[in-house]
């Protein structure tokens, strides 16, 4: 029978090779379950992960989807290297939008210069706020900061709700749940004319580089990877605990919170009831497809970002539904999770021994 | 007066049913030092799984049996990850709960907004006759009875047989029952089967009793308040039951009070479970020793044998 058998190392090969085999494996794996529903697996895995590439505006599309994703996987590949498990980042994500949104509303008229940055800080503090207060019940109350801060995501959705169908509805809306259009001014600036390609998709790189010298080169991001892979020593070393804590709270929380900003002022241009495709699920597999690493996060991010194009172009070419993506999503992090096995353990076939 | 009472009562009551059931799996699970976050996915699977049987077939009894099926199938797929391959349980659990939500929804698709066969309510006569106890108490599915005997038995099992100190002793300290000669890893995966079986059972009971139809994401985080229950209960059987029903209560009230046209905006009373369940989790984790002194020592955290 197979075997699990400990290496005693860390294998250098499997280190990069484990996510690569865990694409395969997803890919083998989806391509049965479209076959099993009848579709052609070739026909089926091309339209989902190349022919969105192949239209006309196709690497844009993908930039732009990729850049929020990026932001909150490169917080989240912090954060969980130092053990705190945010996984809200879709309501952190919501409330930044919220937040940039409303300055957005208010000060329709202000100029350019003025209006735009003053919406990225109230986004990023309406995601830092929403972090911080998971950070702080933590710390304070001791209360699971994976159960809070998925409530909050839930609270965050429906506070949106709130708004967009209440007192922020736009009035010549024709009663839709949306807010009125941002002016002009609000609009996040683009990189390139009579485009989505917005300032977000510089920003995203930028924040996984920055983060990543923060990470593996500086005091603080040492102590963040001790307190993830060795709480005790973290303590007998004197890094103060709750203060790592409260930094990757902040930190991811206020990237998503960015996230979110750019999203409603570079691509939709209005807040609606649904801002968040489940980025915030998603921003996870990407940080652990990145290998919780800022920059193994920029093509994770990037590859995360097709699965969302190819579910859409699954729809509308092949009739699949949306939900596609999810089993896609859900599938590849099994598989990346389950292959890191073979990081310190190899599989050995042993004969059964006859007694 | 007495009909506002009973309406309140008996809604309570079916609007905690799905959170027990799946909570007592996850009670079960966690006691073997296992954390399935996946409950949410499991219990998406489930609702689906029950859903589209009973409509196929149009027995709600197969249905019922198919979602504890789906139950316990995802579940292994939690298990192979997080036991055989000891990857780390927190993401395979949030895996899960992402596979069983694309999943239910792919398969769901074509089930929006068509009718399947209920679960029917039992009715014993003379005693579902008697005003306020006879509905409240005699007036359900059998799903519900369902929930409370498997919990009594889950509290019976732990507390005082030879099975639950075998449960608790893998829990508790997985190298010790090892050395005992108690197979853990096996023990997880039965475990972990029990928690599928129970979060589909609770999936049935939102598809084919509490709302009788399939809606995408129809659980709409009770997976997660079910997780949270059993910390609410510090991993103690009598308390899940009483946080079930203080869950259930406020579901029902935040429906209820949006029914009445109170000035508070719907969306916002919507909020209320959630923020309850904040609130509740605060004010139980605050106690760290007592959260310590119960809760089972491996929880969380993967098990190899060395030789």
């Amino acid at each position: 029978m197979l075997k699990i058998e400990a290496r005693g190392y860390e294998s250098r090969f499997w280190r990069y090779a484990s996510p690569v085999l865990a694409l395969l494996l997803t890919g083998a794996t989806s391509g049965l379950i479209f076959m099993a529903m009848g579709r052609p697996a070739g026909v089926t895995v091309y339209t989902f992960l190349i022919a969105p590439l192949l239209q006309q505006d196709g690497f844009e599309a993908l930039a732009v989807k990729a850049a929020p994703l990026i932001m909150m996987g490169v917080g989240l590949s912090l954060a969980y290297r130092a053990n705190v498990w945010n996984i809200g980042t879709d309501g952190q994500f919501t409330l930044g939008a919220i937040c940039g949104g409303g300055i957005a509303l208010a000060f329709p008229d202000a100029p350019a210069y003025l209006l735009f940055p003053a919406m990225v800080i109230a986004g990023t503090l309406g995601g830092m706020a929403s972090g911080g207060l998971v950070a702080w019940l933590r710390i304070r109350f001791n209360a699971n900061e994976i159960l809070t801060s998925l409530m909050f995501a839930y609270i965050t959705q429906y506070l949106l709700v709130y708004l967009v169908t209440g007192p922020w509805r736009d009035p010549q809306g024709f009663g839709f749940p949306q807010t009125a259009l941002f002016s002009d001014t609000a609009l996040a600036p683009r990189l390139i004319e009579d485009t989505n390609v917005h300032i977000g998709i510089l920003l995203a790189p930028m924040i996984a580089i920055g983060l990543w010298f923060m990470l593996e080169k500086s005091l603080l991001g040492f102590q963040f990877r001790v307190l993830g892979q060795a709480p005790r020593a973290a303590k007998f070393a004197g890094f103060r605990e709750n203060r790592l804590v409260w930094i990757a709270m902040l930190i991811s929380g206020g990237l998503a919170g960015l996230a979110g900003l750019l999203e409603v002022s570079g691509t939709l241009g209005q807040l609606t009831t649904t801002l968040s495709p489940g980025y915030g699920f998603t921003a996870i597999i990407v940080a652990f497809l990145g290998r919780l690493n800022p920059l193994g996060v920029i093509p994770a991010g990037l590859l995360l970002a097709l699965t969302y194009l190819g579910g859409d172009a699954a729809q509308i070419n092949l009739g699949l539904p949306n939900a596609v993506t999810g089993i896609f999503q859900g599938i590849l992090l099994f598989y990346l999770l389950g292959c890191d096995i073979l990081l310190l353990n190899r599989f050995r076939w042993v004969p059964l021994k006859v007694v | 007066m007495t009909a506002l009472l009973v309406a309140f009562l008996v809604s309570t009551i079916a609007a905690s049913t799905p959170l027990l059931l799946a909570a007592t799996g996850e009670l079960i699970v966690e006691k073997v030092g296992v954390l399935n976050l996946g409950v949410e996915g499991m219990m998406l699977a489930g609702a689906i799984a029950g859903f589209a049987t009973a409509n196929q077939t149009g027995i709600t009894s197969l249905g019922v049996l198919a979602a504890m099926v789906a139950g316990i199938a995802l579940s292994m797929l939690f298990a192979v990850v997080s036991l055989t391959l000891q990857a780390n349980q927190t993401a395979t659990g949030l895996a899960l709960t992402i596979f069983g939500r694309g999943f239910s929804a792919l398969v769901g698709a074509g089930y929006v907004g068509i009718p399947a066969p209920t679960l029917p309510k039992i009715h014993l006569p003379v005693l579902s006759d008697i005003p306020v106890l006879g509905p409240v108490i005699f007036g359900h599915d059998i799903l519900v009875y369902l929930a409370l005997a498997i919990l009594a038995a889950v509290a019976w099992c732990i507390r005082s047989t030879h099975l639950g100190l075998i449960l608790r002793a893998v829990g508790d300290s997985h190298d010790a029952a090892h050395a005992l000669g108690y197979a853990v890893i096996p023990i997880r995966y039965a475990a972990v089967a029990f928690g599928g079986a129970l979060a589909g059972l609770a999936g049935a009971y939102m598809s084919l009793a509490y709302t009788p139809l399939w809606a995408q994401d129809m659980t709409a985080g009770r997976g997660w308040v079910a997780v949270a229950l059993v910390t609410f209960s510090a991993w103690r059987p009598f308390w899940l039951l009483i946080g079930a029903w203080f869950f259930g209560a406020l579901m029902y009230l935040s429906l209820y009070v949006q029914a009445l046209g109170v000035a508070v905006p719907s969306a916002l009373l919507s909020a209320v479970p959630y923020i309850g369940t904040v609130v509740v989790l605060v004010l139980i984790s605050r106690d760290a020793r007592r959260i310590r002194l119960h809760r089972p020592a491996m929880l969380g955290r993967p098990f190899q044998a060395r030789v």
